[in-house]
């Protein structure tokens, strides 16, 4: 199970209704079930992993995040969550604002591309960054707009949503992000994530 | 036809009112079982069949004494578990296996009706069937189930009977019969009633068939079954017993022998007036009409927990209108799952062995049936 996992969990209260986009294995949704007995259904676009998730008995619909999120009504979930895929997407503006139409609240954790490990790795080899959070090619990557922590919450200025938490995520520690330790959790959090609303 | 006799009936006394406006009664709706029911009678599923499908689910049908239609879903340790489950297939009204249909005796002329029987709907074949659960005393069933016409019956039962199913699961449907969809229909029709020994329906009263056209029917219905590459791989423009082309109108082409013998097959178990009804029934479907064009409004009341099933080359009921489905389902909140299973074997792919198909099922109702069950 990621780390993040967890924390996650820690976000979401209780009994919520919560819409895993991206949902993957269902690992998280099992967790969500069992831990805060959370009302959970997925979108998962991978066929092998829809059926991965049907065999746990999980509710899953296969689809895909950028199209598919137009079927959900307004605030029809309490909690959105995108894990780790917001960087591959086309249109990652127009799936933030999708989250927050569907949900009341969404979280979105990122992996930071702002990581002192991926810095150097471009700055002393000179190619594309492969790390163990990052392990493709440039040009086999499902990753197509890679951020960092300080830039999600440039972002969060630009297309205007508010961040309600942010943490970072450390050799498998959690701290709080501010604005005081912004550069240094931007150069040391493998991780971002984000308790964000409209 | 005394294979007929020994059939399973449920004589429904109860009136019921068709959309056409006549109302029915004391009319036979002849089903079958497998498996049994347990003493909380919360293990019953109710099975819905396809255009030319019948009661006979699996086994040996025992009329035709060939593999029941869903032979390779529905049995022992199967995805559909007949240890586990109460099985129930009750032949759609319209049909020809033994069910109320154009093939009986008007009691008012003492004829068989022909095309003097009424014109019947989905919503009818549905709400003939509902009068299996008082009969069984099962309160609520544990699904409802059907592929193509099956998963339209789908859809209606729940529509209709919103709190008598736990679970749904629409397979390669639709809400609302396309233009295409009408039109191979009308092609089929058009090919039975060009048949002379038609004779405009009442060819039962002659002691002839209309199988000439009947068959041409089904060889137009089964294309629309197949996909290409699912037709291309498995005859290509393979020669049938001949080294070959004979510059003539034989069955030169494999694939021309196997639909002649599809077709030909075809006629020895089915009826041209029922092959018209259901059809006509299959077109007249448009769930979306009923609601005034908002299909969620269909099951807006709905706690039944939904698993729509797709496949990659069915092109008669393709996956964005199982999608439709879904998206009117999550419009409403309702408790819906969906996959689309890659297949080469189009829309027929339901009714064959297909591994991913059957898995999917399976691990679906298992695992609803165990949080019931918890």
């Amino acid at each position: 199970m990621k780390p993040e996992y967890k924390i996650i969990s820690d976000l979401i209260e209780k009994d919520a209704k919560v819409l895993d986009v991206g949902c993957d294995d269902g690992t998280l949704m099992e967790f969500l079930k069992t831990n805060k007995n959370a009302n959970i259904r997925g979108i998962e676009i991978s066929k092998e992993k829809v059926q991965t998730c049907i065999a746990k008995g999980l509710t899953v619909i296969e689809g895909n995040a950028e199209f598919d999120l137009k079927q959900f009504p307004n605030d029809s979930f309490e909690y959105v969550v995108l894990g780790q895929t917001l960087q591959a997407f086309i249109n990652p503006e127009t799936v933030i604002k999708e989250l927050l139409r569907v949900g009341k609240k969404a979280i979105v954790t990122i992996p930071n591309f702002g990581h002192w490990k991926v810095r150097l790795n471009l700055l002393f080899k000179g190619t594309m960054p492969i790390t163990n959070s990052l392990p493709h090619d440039w040009y086999n990557t499902p990753n197509i707009h890679m951020c960092t922590i300080k830039d999600f919450v440039r972002f969060s200025k630009i297309i205007n949503f508010k961040i309600f938490k942010s943490l970072a995520l450390i050799n498998e520690n959690v701290s709080d992000i501010n604005n005081s330790n912004l550069i240094f959790k931007n150069l040391f959090g493998e991780l971002g994530i984000f308790l964000i609303e409209k | 036809m005394s294979i007929k006799q020994n059939i399973k009936t449920l004589i429904v006394e109860k009136p019921l009112k068709l959309d056409c406006g006549q109302t029915i009664n004391n009319f036979p709706l002849a089903y079958e079982t497998y498996g049994s029911l347990n003493n909380e009678k919360d293990n019953a599923i109710l099975v819905f069949h396809a255009l030319t499908g019948d009661q006979f689910v699996t086994g040996i049908n025992p009329v035709t004494k060939k593999d029941g239609w869903w032979s390779y879903a529905v049995g022992s340790g199967k995805s559909i578990d007949t240890d586990k489950y109460f099985v129930i297939c009750a032949n759609v009204i319209g049909g020809c296996m033994g069910s109320f249909g154009p093939g009986h005796e008007n009691p008012k002329t003492k004829k068989i009706y022909g095309t003097d029987f009424p014109v019947i709907t989905i919503n009818d074949m549905v709400n003939a069937q509902i009068n299996l659960l008082d009969f069984f005393g099962i309160k609520k069933l544990f699904s409802v189930v059907g592929g193509s016409m099956g998963g339209m019956q789908v859809l209606q039962f729940i529509s209709n009977y919103p709190y008598k199913a736990k679970t749904a699961i629409p397979i390669a449907c639709t809400s609302s019969h396309s233009a295409q969809n009408i039109a191979f229909n009308e092609l089929g029709r058009q090919a039975i009633a060009a048949d002379h020994n038609w004779s405009d329906g009442d060819y039962n009263l002659k002691n002839i068939v209309p199988d000439k056209g009947l068959a041409v029917a089904r060889m137009a219905a089964h294309i629309t079954y197949l996909s290409k590459k699912g037709l291309q791989e498995k005859f290509g423009r393979k020669l049938q017993e001949r080294d070959d082309l004979k510059f003539g109108f034989d069955a030169d082409f494999q694939i021309e022998s196997y639909l002649r013998y599809q077709g030909s097959v075809f006629v020895d178990r089915f009826d041209a007036n029922s092959y018209l009804y259901i059809t006509r029934a299959m077109d007249y479907f448009d769930l979306v009409k009923q609601f005034n064009g908002n299909l969620s409004d269909a099951f807006k009341n709905t706690k039944a927990k939904f698993f729509i099933i797709s496949f990659t080359s069915d092109w008669l009921y393709p996956t964005q209108e199982n999608k439709d489905i879904v998206i009117a389902l999550n419009a409403v909140g309702a408790n819906v799952g969906f996959v689309e299973i890659e297949s080469d074997k189009g829309h027929d792919s339901f009714l064959l062995n297909v591994p991913d198909f059957l898995k999917a099922l399976k691990n679906f109702l298992d695992k609803s049936y165990a949080e019931k069950h918890s």
